[in-house]
């Protein structure tokens, strides 16, 4: 498909706590340290609404007003894509508790926030944004699935649109058999045309090669442990801005190679 | 947009497995919808359950993914042909070029419910091997689909609560419009899980008797299962050239609350009208809207506005949710069948369970069936999160 542009990155996860801490560690100048993720409130919220909302609202709020502002563009004019695993896996396991407890009165926010479009409803309701969302999984592949709606989304439109992809853990015992240990996302503002805030030319394409690896070990580890850390490859070439083509993981066998100008 | 064909289609609700039993309901005005005990659920409900849903056996190959909702998205997609016609998608353009965008709101949760059940006293390990990936997950719909029929290509489970399979069909059309795929499986699948009954009894949305759509006395939904698949492909490409075609859609975000949608029906309004434009209809040349329709009073009568602020007064209109109950992620997907249905044999459905019209709404909404021909519906699906998602389909 043709080439969209880049306008804007940020990025929280463990040890990287916004873009540019995550620049200088992708750049191989600063050791990655995993360390607990502080999350900003949800900014957006009113403060009664705040105090309530967890992991995948605070994370993903974070990362669409930072890649929001950086792109210069009104929260309220972008349409929106959220691509998570999981949604907000703490409340889910809020709910599956109650549900096998003796009351299995679950409270009416607990259930509206168990829809997987929830934190995509608040960011909506908090952007003032009456644009088109939309809210994906692809189990691991939360990363790719989410560029594969992003982008052609900016072509149809023909205007800038935000991507969010984050994935955040489930308590015990839902961890055991599905771990993510750290919360993690990206988010990224793709515009159809070039303008001076562009960051990089991006075109991407299907393809049956193996997926790129990094090279630091602690950063390999982060990109297996969490699906939108899948993403790292490609922030690698952006740090580095260089030009460059990569292959991040998707579902097998079929991986997504990105090209990556930097301009 | 360039119109997509819906080359092959099915549906199963409570009306029925299948297409022919979905048209026999829907002409003899019939409701899928009956009070009764299910699962542990300590009271009874009034529910849209598909029949034979615990007997369905998934084959050997696939049988990792066995819970309610694959059991469901099996059981439907045996149906009128449409495994044949995928297939066949699949030789034509081969395996990685066959999307599959599913819609699901609760996919397989219920095994992870009584999983929860069953944990270890002393250490609160779920029971071994269950298998979260294959059954709770979101994907997990869509990873069935993918992994039943060998495809390798593009997947992906779109989840925004009741407009999750609405929304796949314009998923779809930008995927195939930009070239990255050159059809689509789309559609969903929801069934009953505790979450949902007790959810929905918590936020008091829950009917007591069937529901009862635009009614005057209308006092929450029936929770509803159903599934629904289309293979939507490029018409020039296609074997067939006469058919239905998804024509326009419009998606639109309310921006009001999470579960109650904007008063005035901002967002579906807007939602209409992009899906009209996209078309390149007038509102005059609907012959038939699907309403979204749930049955509580604040979709209704925001929906009613917002069709009346668009269409006036006589565009025939109706839910067939009265008829199923309320399918949830699945409703966006049914529902398109339903438009199809229309538009393919002709008739017009009228709701059920409604018996006197709210005054309030002044929308032409039909208690009785309405032979017409007709050449464009628009159906509308809402949900949770203020998601908005409106589609026409039209006859060629």
């Amino acid at each position: 498909m043709r080439q969209v542009f880049l306008e804007s990155v940020s990025v929280i996860g463990p040890g990287l706590p916004n873009w540019e801490t995550a620049t200088s560690v992708l750049r191989g100048e600063t050791p990655l340290v995993l360390a607990d993720v502080a999350l900003p409130p949800a900014a957006l919220l009113p403060p009664t609404e705040r105090r309530r909302t967890g992991t995948a609202t605070r994370l993903s709020m974070a990362l669409g007003v930072e890649a929001a502002e950086k792109a210069g563009i009104a929260l309220a004019a972008l349409p929106s894509v959220f691509v998570s695993t999981g949604g907000d896996c703490e409340n889910c396991h809020q709910i599956l508790e109650t549900l096998a407890s003796d009351d299995r009165s679950i409270s009416p926010t607990r259930f509206h926030n168990s829809v997987h479009n929830a934190a995509a409803g608040y960011w909506s309701i908090g952007a003032k944004s009456m644009e088109t969302s939309t809210s994906l999984c692809a189990y691991d592949a939360t990363f790719g699935a989410g560029l594969l709606e992003a982008l052609p989304l900016v072509v149809s439109l023909d205007k800038p649109v935000l991507l969010i992809a984050f994935d955040s853990a489930y308590p015990d015992p839902l961890n055991a058999i599905r771990p993510i240990p750290y919360p993690f996302g990206v988010g990224m503002v793709f515009s159809p045309v070039q303008t001076a805030q562009s960051l990089a030319s991006v075109r991407f394409a299907l393809t049956d090669e193996a997926s790129a690896q990094m090279e630091d070990a602690a950063l390999e580890a982060l990109r297996l442990m969490v699906p939108a850390a899948r993403a790292l490859p490609m922030l690698a070439l952006l740090a580095n801005q260089t030009a460059g083509r990569v292959v991040v993981d998707y579902l097998a066998p079929s991986q997504l190679a990105i090209e990556v100008t930097c301009l | 947009m360039k119109p997509l064909l819906m080359s092959s289609y099915t549906a199963t609700s409570a009306l029925g497995v299948g297409l022919a039993e979905q048209i026999a309901a829907l002409k003899a005005k019939q409701s899928g919808i009956v009070k009764k005990s299910w699962e542990t659920v300590s009271f009874e409900f009034c529910t849209g359950e598909v029949a034979g849903v615990d007997e369905v056996v998934l084959p050997d190959a696939v049988k990792h993914f066995d819970c309610r909702n694959n059991q469901l998205a099996y059981l439907a997609l045996q149906q009128d042909g449409f495994e044949t016609a995928v297939l066949h998608a699949i030789t034509k353009y081969g395996p990685n070029r066959v999307a599959v965008l599913l819609g699901t709101s609760t996919s397989g949760i219920l095994s992870t419910e009584v999983a929860y059940r069953e944990r270890d006293p002393e250490t609160g390990a779920l029971p071994v091997g269950h298998r979260y990936r294959q059954t709770q997950n979101t994907y997990s719909l869509a990873d069935f689909v993918r992994t039943y029929f060998g495809l390798t290509g593009i997947a992906n489970v779109v989840s925004t609560a009741c407009s999750s399979s609405a929304k796949v069909f314009a998923a779809a059309e930008r995927l195939i419009e930009c070239g990255l795929a050159d059809a689509a499986i789309v559609g969903g699948v929801d069934s009953l899980c505790l979450t949902t009954i007790y959810g929905f009894s918590s936020l008091q949305l829950v009917s007591v008797a069937p529901c009862k759509p635009y009614d005057v006395a209308r006092n929450g939904i029936s929770i509803g299962e159903g599934a629904a698949f289309a293979l939507l492909e490029q018409p020039e490409r296609a074997d067939v050239k006469q058919g239905i075609y998804l024509t326009g859609y419009g998606e639109t975000s309310d921006a009001h609350h999470m579960s109650s949608p904007h008063p005035e029906g901002l967002g579906a309004q807007q939602a209409m009208r992009a899906a009209l434009s996209m078309a390149g209809l007038t509102p005059a040349e609907i012959g038939y809207i699907n309403l979204h329709g749930t049955a509580t009073p604040s979709n209704d009568a925001a929906e009613g506005k917002a069709v009346t602020a668009l269409f006036g007064k006589n565009t025939p209109c109706s839910s067939t949710k009265g008829h199923t109950g309320h399918t949830l992620g699945a409703a966006g997907g049914l529902e398109a069948i339903f438009s199809a249905i229309a538009l393919t044999e002709g008739f017009l459905p009228a709701g059920v369970g409604t018996t006197e019209l709210d005054p309030d709404i002044a929308c032409h909404y039909l208690l009785d069936n309405q032979v017409a021909n007709i050449q464009h519906v628009l159906t509308n699906s809402f949900g949770f999160g203020g998601s908005n998602c409106s589609l026409i389909f039209s006859k060629g």
